[in-house]
Order: structure tokens, then C-alpha cells, then sequence
């Protein structure tokens, strides 16, 4: 299958108070086909969010920017496009759903003229027929009584529910790519779960690429059919979802997998104690001093480690890896 | 299309007010707000009828000079060109309230302009247009009003204008604050995410949040723009062809001790239309201020 959205050596930088550069996203790789969910995954900081933002092309400027790479959607290079055909592309071909359904929509006006707004935006909509596409919306998105809900403000609407309108706002145009950052996070976990099976069957009506952004390996294993593994703005592993879950490679991963905690059925089993990853994830001023970023948090860190940065690598079928524990493996180019 | 079923979910319509609709009913609980508003309204009725219910030339003496309250039919007297206290109160609202308003217009026009870019643009924009703000700020109001006033003639558009031009820096300061707010929020962003242009962002996302506080301030911008075309008039700096209280205050000063009358009614006058304005202002913010709401 070819890919509909192709990212190639994406980097993106940003200026510093002291006057230095940060590259908080470094040679970032990754493709994915229509109807397909990708995940990409890792601790808060690790440029998770600035993927999204770089591939929106929305990245603050200054003191950001897109240093170098090629975001390719259906073969255009979204890097070379101006503005306006951004602004079109925006919420049109890709669009986002975002962390905080409680800020996310503006208190002043009502959801059904929020969800309306995209289409009269890119399809140049009247008043009524966009009103009566956000009804159309609502029910799709399993709001009941969407024809009262579509007057109510955002306040009216409980969390759950305000999630529910962002994912109808982004889907309104039925977009090619839906970028969902951390859809869920402030949500509680019965209506995370309700807000999965949505987007699922959305996924499978309109048939649009997912990237789903989150640092919950759970959501990874219910929603994505592969994964990319982020840390420090790098990739540091990249395989299809069960392989990363059963045969994770990069001691990252594993830390990342291991923390997830286990709920037995009987109490009185004995529960492996919850894991954790030792210290911090660099802050932006840290990055980018030679050897692997996530060399002074990893216990099977060797001295190489300190000093060069490791290649991607092919550790398995479909499956690679950025770390000197495998300097065998072949590159993968 | 139809979404996978959400368990246990009754179509709950929680029954919620606009956000209008609860802005007055905070406004209602604030009685003294309610009292200027009636008030203000009143001095507004008063202010568009009298000019009907009394057509005559307010400048025309009709009586004797400086004839104390209540004698010869007139009831707040005359004053030291026996011109009636009445008629002069009656006309003179209409360049007070005229003034007020317009300058009140002009300093939220240019406040918003150049908060709302500075706020919203950052960068070099924000360091030229506060830089302008600031240098409007240092400047001593009054002084800069008459210079304005002086380099036209004195006439109810230059006098509005000056007013306009002195009070705006506060205004811009606080809806560049307000931008500076709003526009890191996460429904700002979304925006950018549906693909909206800035012009948009700015004029209809952010702007109608940044209301409440604008609105408050809006109100009392009048206040003060009727105190400074109060100061202007007894400056002499007033439109020779239009009434005003200001006016009066000024013409009649040098007899006050003779006759308190014609200044202290006038007085009175902008004293109680100014206060009206300010409890008004005080309501709307409780109005907006989300803190006081549910109590």
C-alpha cells in the first residue's frame, strides 16, 4: 500500500534564550496509508506534540521552525506550500483533535456554530446547511438529542461529551489524516474507551489515516496497527503494534512497556511491583551533546553510548531500533 | 452515519443560560448598578425630549441676572446673564452625554486596534504599537487635550477627538493583555488547526472573549470622557455654539460667592451623571467577573 502521508528527515528547531539552537525534533521518519492508525508514543516532552504541530505546519514562528525533511501528503510536500494552501489544507485534508476538550472550544460560541464553522470555512457552506451538518455531526459522533445539543454552549457539556465535539469538528470535512493528540488523557477511563470505539468506526467510515499521539502503550494496543517510538525528538524504535508489544527492542521501549501497571483478577495473587524509568526526559537545552540521548536514564547504557549517537537499525522483520545493543543488525537505510 | 451506542445515557438537557441572559440577571442583583442605569436612562430620556418640551435658544437670557432658586417661576434660577438654570441643565446634557459617548468610542476604537494587534502579532509589531501607547501615556492628559482642542477649533468633534486621543493607551494596554491571554489557549489553536485565517482569529475568536473586561472598561471611559469635557468647558475650552455644563460652571465661577446656584447645579448634574456611569460600570463587572457568579 502506498503511503498517503509521508514524513522524511524531519527536523525542527527552535532558538533559545542564551542565543543556542535546540533541535527538538531530530531526523524524524515515518509513513502511513489511508485507513491505517499509527502511534506514536513516549514520555511528555519527547516531540510527541511538536510532530503534530510540524506536520500542520504550526510550528510557532519565531522561535521555532521546520529546519529541514519533507512532510509529503499524497505526494505534496506540505514543506513547500504556502500559507494559503496550508490554511486550506488545514482542517480540510489534515486535521487535529486536541488534549484539552475542556479549552479546546471557545466558551462564546455554541458547538453546532463551532462544528459548522469548518465546513463553511472549506466548503463554503451556508449558514443552515452548516448547522445542519453539525446536527449530522453530533449524531455521528453518538451526542444524543444533537438538534438541542447543537445550541448549547461548551460549558453545558460535560468532558466526555466536549471530546465528542472536537472529534466532530475535526471530522466535519471528512479529512485524509486525523492527528489526535493524546485524545483521552484528560478524560476518565470508561469514556476513554467509549471515545476509542468512536474513532475506530469513524476510521473505518471515512477511511482516514490516524496518528494517534500518547503516552499510553493501552491506547497504542487498542487503536494502532503500528508504532513509533519517540524519545528526546528522536525515533528510537519503530515497529507493527503486537511486535513492539511482545518484542520490544530499545531498553526504552521496554521501560515504557514495563510501566504500564497490571491489574490482577484475584487480589490475592502477588503483583509484580510497577516499574519505572529512572530520571527525566532532557529538557530542550540538554539536547543534541553527542552519544544517545537516553544513554544517562538506561541501565544497559555502555560507553559508546556516551559518545555516539546510535544509526537506525533493523533489529527484526519490519521492525527497527536506534541503539548500540544491536550494532550488528544491518542498517536500515 | 450513526456512532456505536453510548450505554446508559439519557439525552440529559441541562437547562443553562446564555451567556447574556446570566451576564443581566448578575447585573440585576447589583442594586446600585440598576440605580444608575435607571438614572443614566432618565438623564438620556430628559436629554432627547427637552430640546421639544422647551425649544428655545439655551444661550438667551429669559430673566433677571443671578436670580436665586425658585423665585419668579424659575426654578433652579438664572445665572449671571439671566439665561434659565433649567434650560441651561437641559441642553447642556446633550454635549455631555454626546461628548462622553463619542470619546468613549474613539478610545475603545483605538484601543482595540492597537492592543489587539500588539497582543495578537508579538514581536516587532507589539514593541512599535506599545512603544506609541507609551508615549501617549506619558504625556499629561489635560495638557495634550487642549493642545488638540486648540489646534482645531474648540467644537464637540475636536473636543471628542482630544478626549479620545488622551484616554486610549489604558485601553490598548488592557486588550493587549487580554490577547496575550487568549491567544495561548487551546480553542485559539484549534482555529489555526481548522485553518483560519489571523484576521478571523483575532475579530471573532479571540476579541468576543476578551469582551467582558473591555465592556466594564467601556463604561468607564465614559465617566471620565464627561469629566474631561467638564474640565475643557470650564478651561473655556468648550464649542461656543453648544451648551454644556462645563460651560455653565466656568461663566458663572466668578460670582460664586454671590450667587452658588449656577455652579453648583451643573455640578451637580455631572456629579450624578458620572456617578450613574461608574455604578453601571461597577454592575457590568459583576456582570462578566465569572468569580462572583453562583453566589
Amino acid at each position: 500500500m502506498s503511503a498517503l502521508l509521508e514524513v522524511r528527515g524531519l527536523s525542527v528547531e527552535f532558538d533559545l534564550k542564551d542565543g543556542t539552537v535546540s533541535r527538538v525534533i531530530d531526523g524524524l521518519n515515518f509513513e502511513l496509508a489511508a485507513g491505517r492508525t499509527l502511534g506514536i508514543v513516549g514520555e511528555s516532552g519527547c516531540g510527541k506534540s511538536m510532530t503534530a504541530l510540524a506536520i500542520m505546519r504550526l510550528v510557532p514562528v519565531p522561535p521555532g521552525r521546520i529546519a529541514e525533511g519533507a512532510i509529503r501528503l499524497a505526494g505534496e510536500n506540505l514543506l513547500d506550500a504556502t500559507e494559503a494552501r496550508m490554511r486550506d489544507v488545514r482542517g480540510n485534508d489534515v486535521s487535529m483533535i486536541f488534549q484539552e476538550p475542556m479549552t479546546s472550544l471557545n466558551p462564546v460560541y455554541t458547538i453546532g456554530d463551532q462544528i459548522g464553522e469548518t465546513v463553511r470555512l472549506h466548503q463554503g457552506l451556508g449558514r443552515r446547511e452548516a448547522r445542519d451538518r453539525a446536527i449530522e455531526m453530533l449524531r455521528a459522533v453518538s451526542i444524543p438529542a444533537p438538534e438541542k445539543r447543537v445550541d448549547e454552549y461548551p460549558h453545558q457539556l460535560s468532558g466526555g461529551m466536549r471530546q465528542r465535539v472536537m472529534i466532530a469538528m475535526a471530522l466535519a470535512c471528512q479529512p485524509q489524516v486525523l492527528i489526535a493528540d493524546e485524545p483521552t488523557t484528560a478524560l476518565d477511563v470508561t469514556v476513554q474507551a467509549q471515545i476509542f470505539d468512536l474513532l475506530k468506526e469513524l476510521q473505518q467510515q471515512t477511511h482516514a489515516a490516524v496518528i494517534l499521539i500518547t503516552h499510553d502503550m493501552g491506547a497504542i494496543a487498542e487503536m494502532a496497527q503500528r508504532v513509533v517510538v519517540m524519545y528526546a525528538g528522536r525515533k528510537v524504535e519503530e515497529a507493527p503494534v503486537d511486535e513492539m508489544l511482545t518484542n520490544p527492542k530499545h531498553p526504552y521501549t521496554r521501560g515504557l512497556i514495563a510501566c504500564v501497571p497490571h491489574l490482577e483478577a484475584d487480589p490475592a495473587l502477588e503483583r509484580p511491583p510497577l516499574m519505572e524509568i529512572p530520571g527525566v526526559v532532557p529538557s530542550v537545552a540538554e539536547l543534541g551533546r553527542g552519544g544517545c540521548p537516553f544513554a544517562p536514564r538506561c541501565a544497559e547504557a555502555m560507553d559508546r553510548c556516551r559518545q555516539d549517537m546510535p544509526p537506525e537499525t533493523a533489529v527484526g522483520e519490519d521492525h527497527t531500533a536506534a541503539c548500540w545493543l544491536y550494532p550488528d543488525a544491518e542498517a536500515a537505510a | 452515519m450513526t456512532g456505536p451506542a453510548v450505554p446508559a445515557e439519557e439525552p440529559v438537557v441541562i437547562e443553562v443560560e446564555r451567556p447574556w441572559r446570566e451576564a443581566w440577571r448578575m447585573f440585576r442583583r447589583n442594586t446600585a448598578a440598576v440605580a444608575g442605569l435607571v438614572t443614566l436612562s432618565l438623564i438620556v430620556l430628559v436629554t432627547v425630549l427637552g430640546p421639544f418640551v422647551y425649544p428655545v435658544d439655551p444661550f438667551a437670557p429669559t430673566g433677571p441676572l443671578l436670580l436665586p432658586p425658585g423665585e419668579q417661576g424659575f426654578l433652579l434660577g438664572t445665572d449671571q446673564q439671566g439665561r434659565d438654570l433649567v434650560v441651561g441643565l437641559l441642553y447642556g446634557s446633550q454635549s455631555t452625554l454626546m461628548v462622553g459617548a463619542a470619546a468613549a468610542a474613539i478610545t475603545i476604537t483605538i484601543g482595540i486596534l492597537f492592543g489587539a494587534l500588539a497582543g495578537f502579532y508579538r514581536g516587532w509589531v507589539e514593541e512599535v504599537l506599545m512603544r506609541i501607547t507609551e508615549f501617549f501615556q506619558v504625556l499629561p492628559p489635560l495638557l495634550l487635550a487642549m493642545v488638540v482642542v486648540l489646534l482645531f477649533s474648540p467644537s464637540i468633534y475636536s473636543i471628542s477627538i482630544a478626549i479620545g486621543v488622551v484616554s486610549w493607551p489604558a485601553t490598548a494596554r488592557l486588550v493587549r493583555a487580554e490577547f496575550l491571554r487568549l491567544r495561548e489557549l487551546d480553542f485559539v489553536k484549534a482555529e489555526r488547526a481548522i485553518g483560519a485565517r489571523n484576521v478571523r482569529i483575532i475579530w471573532t475568536i479571540i476579541l468576543p472573549n476578551a469582551a467582558p473586561p473591555l465592556i466594564v472598561s467601556a463604561a468607564l471611559s465614559v465617566g471620565i470622557a464627561i469629566l474631561f469635557e467638564a474640565g475643557l468647558a470650564f478651561l473655556q475650552l468648550s464649542d461656543p455654539n453648544v451648551m454644556s455644563w462645563g460651560y455653565l460652571i466656568s461663566v458663572n465661577r466668578p460670582q460664586i460667592l454671590e450667587a452658588w446656584w449656577p455652579v453648583t447645579f451643573p455640578g451637580l448634574a455631572i456629579f450624578i451623571t458620572v456617578l450613574s456611569v461608574s455604578l453601571i460600570g461597577d454592575g457590568l463587572n459583576d456582570a462578566f467577573n465569572p468569580k462572583l457568579r453562583e453566589r
